[in-house]
């Protein structure tokens, strides 16, 4: 019979010795939809500037861990920590406040096709209140067009730009925030390899210009090995082991090769 | 069971028509969005609705003509005209070519943002999606409805007015004294007040298949269709009702 997990023993967690401010802590978590168990007593920390990279199959609970963390979808059991404060027991203001520190690159990108791109980048920035006058507005929409390398898709539309660049524009609209924490659901699904590539380096780029922390969705094992400081496997919605890429690439266990074979 | 699924699909609009009072009136108000709203429901139906409008009075003239001849009775044309387009036919054709044309829109822009985490997004944006998107709608539907309802009768019985002139002499003074004559508040408010009932029907319909769209793009498809056949239904529903209540007040 398979194990659970190959670890030994899930410890509360907590930065280790000498590590950074942890601006990320699930712990304990579990989620259910009915029958249905999406995530088991799962636990992890994240670290200030770190890139930590979730790595499951489909459908192992990878995309509702994410939800769970930013507030879309509330955990049955666990406590999710964001930059100190306890998501379950803030009301919608502080939510709200609590969001606009932590990005988020849906897996759909989910530009919205009514506006151009410009107002794709404000329409966060006006929602939180973040009140700039127009020549500030245009520079930060500047900037953050700069970051992903689309300077001249301001007056674009959605419709018009490839997968590709539908992607750095969402990371754009996330950046232009300034966040802490970007949480990136699957960035490189649906691409192709060169542009996926691509992806994988510009989130490279932005933990190191911003110094963010970021956690990362993917089963994409090019993306994990290029971006990943740690890796945690997610098997069944429990955490089934963790550490750098290249140890878990060094480890046996067949369920890890899965994935490192 | 399809009448438990009935019941609980009845019960859960319900309830999203009762977070829409809860929520609506709160702030963080959202005038720009209303605004917008209120164009593109409102402005933008104008010609369907104009169009609509203008062939039912033309049509209902045409039709009875022949019959009220033979009575001699040509000159109630404009009372019988008057009466059919302010009381019922003016209400329910313009609610049904709204719930067609804003009723599926409305179902469709919402199930398209759902399954493409467009409203996950603007959640995380600090933005309550269900005030940004459907508070707006419904209300600019429940205020636009009326609006136009009153253009598609204007227009309807202007139509009315040229039918009687293509086999005979009216003036525009004398048709409209004929047609004002036949009207009593009682008619007149009762029907008004029910296209703003049609409205929000079909707003909070529309939203409500949207916002709870699933099954990706077939789920779309699916929200925009059953939001206008529902909201269809309703709103002969709700004119059923709205006879009643007005028989019951001595109105009828």
């Amino acid at each position: 019979m398979q194990p659970d997990s190959i670890i030994q023993e899930m410890p509360r967690v907590a930065a280790p010795p000498g590590a950074s401010e942890t601006v990320l802590v699930v712990d304990h978590v579990s989620k259910s939809f009915g029958e249905n168990h999406v995530l088991r007593d799962f636990s992890l920390a994240l670290h200030r500037g770190e890139n930590v990279v979730v790595l499951g199959k489909s459908g192992s609970g990878k995309s509702v861990l994410i939800k769970c963390i930013i507030g879309l979808l509330a955990p049955n059991a666990g406590q999710i920590t964001v930059l100190g404060q306890d998501v379950a027991t803030l009301d919608h203001g502080a939510m709200d406040r609590l969001r606009a520190k932590v990005g988020f690159l849906f897996q759909s990108n989910a530009l919205y096709d009514s506006m151009t791109v410009r107002d794709n980048l404000l329409f966060p920035l006006r929602r939180h209140w973040l009140d700039h006058g127009p020549a500030e507005e245009d520079a930060l929409v500047r900037q953050a067009l700069a970051d992903v390398g689309l300077e001249h898709t301001a007056d674009m539309m959605p419709a018009e730009l490839s997968g590709g660049m539908r992607k750095r524009i969402a990371l754009a609209r996330t950046l232009i925030l300034r966040p802490d924490i970007i949480l990136y659901d699957e960035p490189t699904t649906g691409l192709d390899p060169v542009t996926a590539r691509e992806i994988d380096h510009l989130i490279r780029e932005v933990q190191q210009k911003y110094r963010t922390s970021a956690l990362i969705i993917s089963h994409d094992m090019s993306c994990v090995r290029l971006v990943a400081d740690r890796v945690v496997l997610l098997v069944d919605g429990r955490c089934y082991a963790k550490g750098t890429y290249e140890e878990l690439a060094n480890k046996l266990d067949p369920k890890v090769r899965e994935f490192f074979a | 069971m399809p009448d438990e699924s009935l019941l609980a699909e009845t019960g859960a609009m319900t309830s999203f028509a009762g977070r829409f009072f809860r929520e609506g009136f709160r702030p963080r108000y959202e005038v720009a969005e209303l605004l917008h709203q209120c164009y593109v429901v409102g402005y933008q139906s104008l010609p369907m609705v104009g169009i609509t409008g203008f062939i039912m009075g033309m049509v209902l003239t045409l039709q009875s003509r022949p019959t009220m001849a033979q009575f001699g009775a040509e000159s109630w044309i404009p009372v019988m005209v008057g009466l059919t387009i302010i009381r019922e036919m003016g209400p329910i054709i313009t609610a049904l070519i709204f719930a067609g044309k804003i009723g599926s829109s409305i179902g469709a822009e919402l199930g398209s943002m759902r399954v493409t985490e467009q409203i996950d997004a603007m959640e995380v944006s600090g933005t309550n999606p269900f005030k940004y998107l459907v508070v707006t709608r419904v209300l600019a539907t429940t205020l636009m409805l009326p609006v136009l309802t009153v253009l598609a009768d204007a227009i309807g019985l202007y139509a009315s007015y040229l039918g009687l002139n293509m086999r005979g002499t009216t003036t525009l003074a004398l048709f409209a004294n004929n047609v004002l004559s036949g009207l009593s508040f009682g008619d007149v408010l009762p029907a008004f007040i029910k296209t703003y009932f049609f409205g929000f029907a079909i707003g909070v319909i529309g939203c409500y298949k949207g916002y709870f769209s699933d099954k990706g793009t077939e789920g779309v498809g699916q929200a925009a269709n059953s939001a206008v056949v529902v909201a269809s239904l309703v709103i002969f529903l709700l004119d059923l009702l709205a006879v009643q209540i007005t028989g019951l007040m001595g109105l009828n």
